[in-house]
């Protein structure tokens, strides 16, 4: 058994589980000691619940003995990115600020997931408050990507990705507000799918961008991805933003999947791809290919705006981002500078010292862009550059059932290469950010490699609340290509 | 001399405490001084990841007081954050709503003492949460506790209307028995339940040149008495200050000044040099309110006769003086209580008094609302009609009332069972008074001798039958049929 | 629009955002601030008139809840992460100026 969650995905571990074949006291041990030897030079948990995990593991072990129904994820080890919210350990979201906090409450997305019997295994790196593309801004650890341990996972979810793609847990969580999901998948050669917003509940994730958040599944096939989705997806009375059956039918994810979409149109962006690095354009170019030979029918299309989704998303997300953060002030829970001579130092000493340099910026960015005098010129301006750039999707997907481009437009970059220049790290999200500004679902399927065998992601964007139909399109071509059957090489 | 004219121009922002069982946006249980930090939950203390939930009675109770002050209802509402940062406000922002509130363009009619009544113009009513309260004590350090965090509030601002400090507290007061009459606030003063925040400057015309003060906003108002007062207060010292040093409101921007009610006198208010940021923007997190016919019809079935129409009707129709009028319409439940007992067929000055005299003052002694004493209207109607028909006295009708309270009886029978009723019964007070006149030949002698003995004469024998009657006769049956024998 | 961030707005927006920034902290954020936001200006380039705000990309509303009273934390699990308490207060030092916004 060289790794087991590598071996097998979530679907077949569950169902090893179940038969008795496998116990999950046995199958959490063998994740745990793979942990405890890999992921000190990839680093992608911040905290692991050991006791806990098999302690839980046993006890699902012991109902399955007794014939007890077990849920969908019976016994197989989850973890999730440290900005979710789960009373077992810390909530840290990678910073200083929230050091120690112990949020008194599950998300909702962590309740079912233990509501459908997995094992929590523990927390994973992540940009501080999800706010890069490459997990350096964590102020926990470096986390590595397991196929070149001297890149980086991609960011923010970079802690999910790393340990999905290294064997680390069979399937993870993340959150995505530009790409955060969709990229370090792309990176790490995993699934990452970022949900139509509205389709999960936000309650219990820690907010970032509000109106773009959403919590998604990274998993090494489609399959597992469909399946996370039928675990987390549907209405929670917490999340007003949250829709109901009635707006948007739940539909068991799992159920079509390996049924081709018949004559599918895929919508194409010349214009856009151009910009991607030429071997992610080859890589893009043969998918698409494959997808032609399956019957696809491609259509060339334009996205007008979608060159200002960058501008738009830095100004809407750090507007959010500059109110939500607000609260981190030394005053209720989390870090609280020593001595401070007034209650104002509270907040500016506090904040000062808990949040990092990017975290500074996003809100001193944000806060700008609202201030008296600016509103109009940033925020505003930026919130009407969104409706076109929804518009243009609206457009699109009159045409196609689904629109394809690159995740990123390189493959993992080297640690330490892009942290000089914050805005060259903000235009490498491109591909990934109009979907959250129009709050249609993404998501990121592994499409080979490039020539220093790092993954490259195809992304696949499709009409709000189109995920099953994602899903089968992205099953199609990875039935076809097998390139989830990859793992890294780590010795 | 100098020619010094001045008009005083007053504008409130009011916070109504909307009486829901829950916050705004959480389901923490609004109570009144409840243990600190003993109503709070993850959503109210803005822990990491929690998200608000927006209450839809605080929303209809919004509505509903919006309707009484003759708003226009938005179809389509939002909310904002508003940010600023202070120890109890935990999220640094308060949820509330900016360019697009559930209501607007009203207005309020406010009764002034002439009996006339005066239309202040409402700008807009929004539904907004409460702050926690920072407690200072007397060492090195706060305390916050955030029981009142996500209260709803209801915010309501009028055009700069008012011109005097009795207006203010007339609208004051007016508002506070509307709000109360549709059921949407305790509205007391005291516990902080309505919050009135005058914005108060002059208008000043001297030796024919206009000037006005610069604006003074008003805080910590705990009492009717001090809105008043605080107003006036400001009046003079707006009115020194530019005689003194001429200020104007072009020299300075507005201030805001607490009220010192020890020393009955507004006070500069400590605030940063900083000019407010809010930075308002939508709040992603809660979604739009669209309303529509059905619902805001539903709302309104729930609206009822608002204070100043029932008070002047009582005034038209039953032809009340108008205080009366205005201690029955003082709340609703004694105004629908003295109405009902109308309709019950007491007569409507009888029953007035009956309740102004009588049952408002046990209730008030009780420290109980009228309604509260266990007499039905239908009792209190039947007494007005034995008062009227004479079967008892007024004095009688108080005793009667009092043990209609205490015993829960019927009126007629306890005037039996205290031998309250009155002999009315001509002819049975006929013979009585027969009787009485043959026994006093002089009295009669001199009560028909036009005399100035002759009233002295009358009254000893009217005396004389109610002696005989122990009290029970009709005095005014008793001098009819004295006065026919006196002249026969 | 074009006219550049400069320190001494860095700093206002640094007061603004309750952050105490040093001065090496403040010259490198005027500079990271100034090429961000001369990025972001490129939105100028579009003609938005008429166009609706677009600030949620939901088309639903009304999501109320019943006035149903749930349970609240208590005390002691609500200043369980508290820096400082002071019996069942939050502890901060002593507010002298009156601030509140509401």
């Amino acid at each position: 058994m060289q790794n087991i969650c590598l071996d097998m995905d979530c679907t077949q571990l569950r169902a090893k589980v179940v038969s008795g074949e496998l116990s999950s006291v046995a199958l959490v041990t063998a994740v745990l000691d793979a942990i405890e030897v890999r992921d000190t030079q990839i680093n992608a948990y911040i905290t692991v619940f050991r006791e806990q995990a098999l302690a839980r593991a046993a006890e699902i072990d012991a109902r399955i003995a007794r014939g007890a129904s077990v849920g969908q994820l019976a016994g197989v080890p989850v973890a999730i990115k440290d900005n979710l919210c789960f009373t077992q350990g810390p909530t840290t979201c990678a910073s200083q600020i929230l050091a120690g906090f112990h949020a008194p409450y599950d998300a909702t997305v962590v309740q079912r997931l233990l509501d459908q019997d997995a094992v929590i295994l523990g927390k994973l790196n992540m940009d501080e408050f999800a706010m890069g593309s490459s997990t350096e801004n964590s102020s926990m650890k470096k986390t590595t990507n397991p196929w070149d341990m001297n890149r980086v996972p991609g960011g923010s979810s970079g802690g999910s990705a790393a340990a999905v793609a290294a064997g680390l847990c069979s399937v993870a969580l993340g959150s995505d507000t530009g790409g955060s999901i969709r990229q370090p998948a792309s990176f790490c050669g995993v699934v990452g799918l970022k949900p139509t917003y509205g389709r999960v509940s936000r309650y219990g994730l820690v907010a970032y961008g509000s109106s773009l958040d959403q919590i998604g599944p990274l998993t090494r096939t489609v399959r597992d991805s469909a399946l996370m989705l039928n675990v987390i997806a549907g209405h929670d009375p917490k999340d007003s933003t949250c829709v109901d059956a009635a707006t948007a039918p739940l539909c068991d994810y799992t159920a079509d999947l390996d049924a081709p979409v018949e004559g599918l149109r895929i919508g194409v962006v010349p214009e856009l791809n151009v910009g991607a690095d030429a071997q992610v354009q080859t890589a893009l170019n043969t998918a698409l290919e494959a997808y032609k030979a399956m019957g696809a029918e491609l259509k060339a299309l334009a996205l007008p705006h979608a060159d200002y989704a960058i501008a738009a998303y830095y100004v809407i997300a750090t507007a959010e981002a500059s109110s939500n953060l607000a609260r981190y002030d030394g005053v209720h829970y989390g870090h609280r500078t020593k001595d401070p001579k007034d209650y104002v130092e509270v907040y500016s000493k506090s904040r000062a010292e808990g949040f990092g340099a990017e975290v500074k910026r996003r809100i001193m960015l944000g806060t700008y862009a609202l201030s008296s005098g600016y509103y109009d010129a940033y925020y505003l301006k930026a919130l009407k550059v969104r409706n076109l750039i929804r518009q243009d999707f609206t457009r699109a997907f009159q045409q196609c059932d689904c629109v394809m481009m690159p995740v990123s437009p390189t493959t993992a970059f080297k640690i330490g290469e892009k942290t000089a220049d914050p805005l060259q790290m903000y235009l490498a999200d491109i591909y990934t950010i109009s979907a959250n500004l129009a709050g249609i679902p993404a998501l990121s399927v592994p499409c080979g490699f490039d020539s220093q065998t790092l993954p490259i992601g195809l992304q696949i964007l499709g009409p709000a609340f189109s995920e099953a139909r994602m899903l089968r399109i992205a099953r199609m071509y990875e039935r076809q290509a097998q390139w989830h059957k990859h793992t890294p090489n780590m010795s | 001399m100098t020619d010094l004219d001045y008009q005083v121009i007053v504008g409130l922002e009011i916070h109504v405490q909307l009486c829901t069982k829950t916050k705004l946006f959480c389901g923490c249980a609004l109570e009144f001084a409840a243990e600190p930090n003993s109503r709070v939950c993850p959503v109210c203390l803005g822990m990491p990841g929690v998200l608000p939930v927006m209450n839809r009675l605080a929303y209809e109770y919004s509505v509903l007081a919006a309707l009484a002050l003759n708003c226009q209802i938005a179809e389509f509402t939002k909310w904002d954050r508003k940010s600023y940062y202070y120890p109890d406000l935990p999220k640094n922002f308060q949820t509330s709503q900016y360019d697009l509130p559930l209501s607007y363009d009203g207005f309020i009619e406010i009764p002034l003492e002439t009996g006339q009544s005066k239309r202040i113009r409402i700008i807009r009513c929004h539904l907004e949460e409460d702050a926690g309260k920072n407690l200072h004590t007397s060492g090195s350090h706060s305390q916050v506790d955030l029981n009142r965090t996500g209260t709803p509030l209801l915010e309501i601002v009028t055009e700069p209307d008012m011109n005097t400090a009795a207006e203010v507290k007339a609208l004051a007061a007016e508002l506070q028995r509307i709000v109360r009459y549709v059921g949407v606030s305790e509205a007391d003063m005291q516990k902080g339940h309505m919050r009135f925040e005058p914005n108060i400057n002059l208008a000043i015309t001297k030796d024919g040149k206009a000037y006005r003060t610069p604006i003074t906003e008003v805080k910590n108002l705990n009492s009717f008495r001090a809105v008043e007062r605080s107003v006036e207060y400001e009046i003079q010292r707006q009115l020194d200050e530019f005689l003194e040093h001429g200020t104007t409101l072009e020299m300075g921007n507005k201030t805001t000044r607490g009220w010192d009610d020890d020393r009955q006198m507004t006070v500069l208010q400590r605030e940063k040099e900083e000019a407010h940021d809010y930075r308002y923007f939508p709040e992603p997190d809660l979604l739009p309110v669209k309303m529509n016919e059905t619902w805001l019809a539903d709302i309104r079935s729930r609206m009822c006769e608002l204070p100043l129409q029932k008070q002047q009707r009582f005034v038209q129709t039953y032809e009340l003086s108008d205080y009366d009028a205005g201690v029955l319409t003082a709340d609703r439940a004694t105004a629908e209580f003295f109405d009902e007992a109308v309709k019950a067929g007491g007569s409507a000055k009888r029953v007035c008094n009956l309740l102004t005299q009588i049952g408002l003052k046990m209730a008030n002694d009780k420290g109980v609302s009228l309604v509260d004493l266990g007499v039905s209207c239908e009792a209190v109607a039947n007494l007005a009609n034995m008062v009227d028909r004479g079967d008892v006295n007024a004095s009688a009708s108080t005793t009667i009332f009092e043990h209609m309270v205490t015993t829960g009886k019927a009126p007629a029978g306890l005037a039996e069972e205290l031998n309250l009723v009155q002999k009315s019964d001509s002819s049975e007070l006929e013979a009585i008074v027969k009787k009485i006149l043959s026994d006093n030949a002089q009295a009669v002698e001199e009560a028909k001798s036009g005399s100035k003995k002759a009233k002295k004469a009358q009254g000893f024998l009217l005396g004389q039958v109610m002696q005989q009657t122990q009290g029970q006769a009709n005095p005014r049956v008793v001098s009819q049929i004295l006065g026919d024998l006196l002249r026969s | 629009m074009s006219e550049k961030i400069d320190e001494v707005q860095v700093r206002k927006v640094a007061k603004l955002s309750r952050l105490d920034l040093t001065d090496t902290e403040i010259k490198e954020f005027t500079g990271q601030l100034e090429a961000i936001l001369e990025y972001v200006d490129k939105m100028n380039q579009l003609d938005t008139e008429g166009v609706e705000p677009m600030a949620h990309c939901l088309p639903i509303s009304n999501c109320l809840r019943e006035d149903t009273v749930t349970d609240s934390l208590g005390a002691d699990a609500i200043l369980a992460n508290a820096p400082q308490r002071d019996g069942d207060f939050f502890k901060v030092p002593r507010i002298l100026d009156d601030n509140s916004g509401a």
